[in-house]
């Protein structure tokens, strides 16, 4: 499985087909409803194109979402769709929005859109809206049960106050570190809609949760955090397969709650530091996480990259493509009952980028 | 050989002299005040506050700001300065990256050693990794 980027496209196609399908061709029967099939989509997210002037944009950050398109091109087989992980913009701007989904229009496959901060605080998510689609949704595919939440509200007294200027508001919230920021939530109507929604899916059916904030409380101060994330984690507590896959963060994140596998996913633009890299507050990143490697600041790219995803008796193994370092994979071990990387899981195994203090 | 045993005698006319002279002054140089500590903290906390303002501005040409890879300054590491920089090639001080990220994601131009905001930059970002033990050369 250790193989580098370009290996690993040329023999995705070849390699799932010859050892990954036949192992799982026998599916298991759930309770009258079609079982869920094999499948695979491709990830991208956080690409935080931002304008300079006019049609002048950060070069750097065009170029990482340029290339995960061109690279996600190359997938074969072609994966079922692809996700889009929010923060499409650094601003919110419209400029920035069409700029992003020109250069999403560039790839081949359906995409479904989440929505981060940086595309909501400016207008409240309104041209996000008229251009993409709704902020919350739910979607079936091949007997796996999707469901998009915006998962980047907050308390309305936050929203509504007296900013000088929409924009004002779209930096406050836009500034990681801002110590006037306000904590992520879903809020009680998508609750409430998320409620009804699970009602109707059968306990076997395995769902597959998409949010731009961890759904799993992190770290405050950069909200690496949902701050209502236990009660979307309950109603997803029923399921027999649940999976989160959230953006936000710019790093590789995994974790194992209950019933509830959870994976991050890398940054086009830029990666962020591991929040016990801030040395005065303390952070809870989840044990089972390997680190991704210490970012080398002269590599632009290094530390961002885009995901390949595959769905086997509907479990989520990742796979993170990753420019200048060695591709990752972490998947679902069965016995272990959580999310593995097939490398670099055992302390004995770990390399030295992997630390990070 | 006399004139180097003059020598000390002179010196040590001169060192008195100084000291009788400090002695003359009421306050003496290794003699500070509650007011003079707090004065120096507040002299420092203000220019840490101006390193936090530049540290999440546009310093370049591009809007890019600082912050947005480094939110609180984390991974900078200023405790592992001066160390080999295997990119440059030689020992650098944390200025010298300072510059080098202002010259290329920020597509800016470097600023002197000695400048005022160079000063502010790196007041912030050490004073937000306080407490850290220094670990010169570290990678």
């Amino acid at each position: 499985m250790n193989m580098n980027r370009r290996a690993f496209l040329k023999t995705t196609g070849a390699g799932l087909m010859a050892s990954a399908f036949p192992l799982s061709l026998v599916k298991i029967a759930f309770g009258g409803q079609a079982p869920a099939q094999d499948f695979t989509f491709g990830y991208i997210s956080d690409a935080h194109l931002q304008q300079i002037q006019g049609n002048e944009f950060v070069r750097n950050w065009d170029m990482g979402l340029i290339r995960a398109v061109r690279e996600a091109n190359l997938l074969t087989p072609r994966p079922d769709f692809f996700m889009f992980g929010g923060d499409l913009a650094q601003l919110g701007k419209k400029e920035e929005l069409d700029h992003g989904l020109e250069i999403m229009s560039n790839l081949r496959g359906k995409v479904h859109y989440v929505i981060g901060e940086h595309d909501y605080y400016l207008d409240l998510g309104e041209y996000w809206q008229s251009k993409i689609g709704p902020l919350w949704y739910s979607f079936d595919h091949k007997g796996v049960h999707f469901v998009t939440l915006n998962s980047i509200l907050t308390y309305d007294s936050w929203i509504h106050k007296k900013w000088p200027s929409p924009m004002d508001r779209m930096l406050a919230m836009a500034r990681l570190d801002n110590p006037n920021g306000s904590p992520f939530m879903v809020g009680e109507e998508q609750l409430t809609w998320l409620k009804k929604d699970l009602e109707k899916v059968n306990r076997s059916t395995p769902v597959v949760l998409f949010s731009h904030s961890p759904i799993q409380k992190i770290f405050k101060p950069w909200n690496f955090w949902t701050e209502d994330a236990e009660r979307v984690q309950a109603l997803l507590k029923p399921f027999e397969k649940a999976t989160v896959i959230y953006g936000h963060v710019h790093q590789i994140e995994y974790n194992q709650i209950g019933n509830i596998t959870f994976h991050a996913v890398m940054a086009t633009a830029w990666p962020w530091p591991y929040p016990e890299s801030y040395s005065q507050t303390a952070s809870c990143l989840p044990k089972l996480t390997v680190p991704m490697n210490r970012a080398d600041p002269f590599f632009e790219r290094d530390a961002t990259g885009w995901q390949f995803i595959d769905v086997r008796k509907g479990k989520v193994g990742m796979h993170y493509q990753l420019p200048d370092n060695k591709n990752r994979s972490v998947l679902f071990n069965s016995k272990a009952g959580k999310p593995q990387d097939v490398n670099y899981q055992d302390y004995g195994s770990r390399i030295p980028p992997q630390t990070h203090y | 050989m006399r004139k180097n045993r003059k020598l000390p005698g002179v010196s040590f006319v001169i060192l008195m002299a100084s000291v009788l002279l400090a002695i003359s002054f009421s306050i003496q140089a290794g003699d500070f005040t509650q007011e003079d500590l707090e004065r120096w903290d507040k002299e420092f906390m203000t220019v840490v506050m101006k390193g936090e303002k530049l540290f999440h501005s546009a310093l370049g040409t591009n809007k890019v700001s600082c912050d947005q890879c480094h939110p609180n300054a984390a991974n900078t590491h200023p405790e592992t300065y001066p160390k080999f920089q295997q990119q440059i090639g030689r020992v650098v001080s944390l200025f010298e990256m300072v510059n080098w990220c202002i010259q290329n994601p920020l597509e800016g131009d470097p600023l002197p050693a000695d400048d005022p905001k160079m000063a502010a930059l790196l007041s912030y970002m050490t004073y937000e990794r306080r407490g850290v033990p220094l670990a010169p050369g570290k990678h």
